[in-house]
């Protein structure tokens, strides 16, 4: 018997805001890593977490240049979240709240995601087994 | 069967200037057009957003004038009118000082030693 699962997440906190981003993350991870399917949606601010352009910086207060910083941008850890799915036969489908990338600007985003709507949303929570939704505040 | 999903409504008028709506009741709104069985309960202070008459008009920075404010109260019922089920909080609304006739009509009242019965009717429910 199976015991492939299919979790779906909706994200909402801008990115560098809340903890409850990298939760978010830890969790999503953690599900790709046992094997599991999972469908996240990013809604409002959390769809900047996988725009493009970010960008790595020098820190002058630790010392460090852009190389010994090492700073994974947000973008950065999602599209590691993609490749772990792949690596794991796992299906991530990572959604963009299309309107909501309008609003900010952010539509080149990285790759493994898609855009689109609360509709899709909803399909996603038809279909899986449990629906976590992580608002903002 | 579709999942009976509950939207919890708590977090009051977070960028709803910005929105011109509030997020959530936007989402609400959306996804019943996509065909979800979905109910609305207001709690905190998110129970104002049942307050009759209320007008965020006005603003304008510099000459940009927003012409489309929220409109909360008429997008509440507007939720209700499409057959979604409304409730709020009655000790929240009256810890505020509302009465049911400052209210729209449609949300139910609905008291807090009543939400195990209400909740354990969904599948699902979201806290925003």
């Amino acid at each position: 018997m199976s015991t492939k699962k299919h979790l779906a997440f909706l994200l909402m906190d801008a990115p560098y805001e809340q903890a409850r981003t990298t939760t978010g993350l830890r969790l999503i991870d953690l599900a790709l890593k046992k094997g599991h399917d999972v469908t996240v949606f990013c809604y409002e601010g959390a769809v900047a977490l996988a725009f493009a352009k970010q960008a790595p910086h020098a820190n002058a207060v630790h010392g460090r240049d852009v190389e010994q910083e090492d700073h994974p941008n947000p973008k950065d850890w999602i599209a590691a979240l993609v490749k772990l799915a792949a690596e794991k036969g796992s299906k991530l489908t990572w959604i963009q709240c299309g309107l909501c990338v309008d609003e900010r600007g952010v539509g080149e985003a990285v790759q493994g995601t898609v855009r689109g709507s609360p509709a899709d949303f909803l399909k996603a929570v038809e279909t899986a087994d449990n629906t976590l939704v992580i608002p903002t505040q | 069967m579709p999942k009976k999903i509950l939207h919890i409504v708590e977090s009051a008028y977070r960028a709803t200037i910005e929105e011109q709506d509030d997020t959530v009741l936007w989402f609400t709104h959306a996804m019943k057009g996509a065909g979800a069985d979905v109910s609305v309960l207001l709690r905190g202070n998110a129970v104002n957003y049942a307050v009759e008459g209320q007008d965020a008009s006005g603003l304008s920075f510099g000459a940009r004038k927003q012409t489309q404010p929220p409109r909360l109260d008429a997008d509440v019922a507007k939720l209700a009118s499409k057959g979604v089920e409304v409730f709020y909080i009655a000790e929240d609304a009256q810890a505020r000082g509302l009465q049911a006739t400052d209210l729209i009509g449609g949300p139910k009242s609905l008291a807090k030693n009543e939400l195990p019965g209400l909740l354990a009717r969904f599948d699902l429910v979201f806290h925003w």
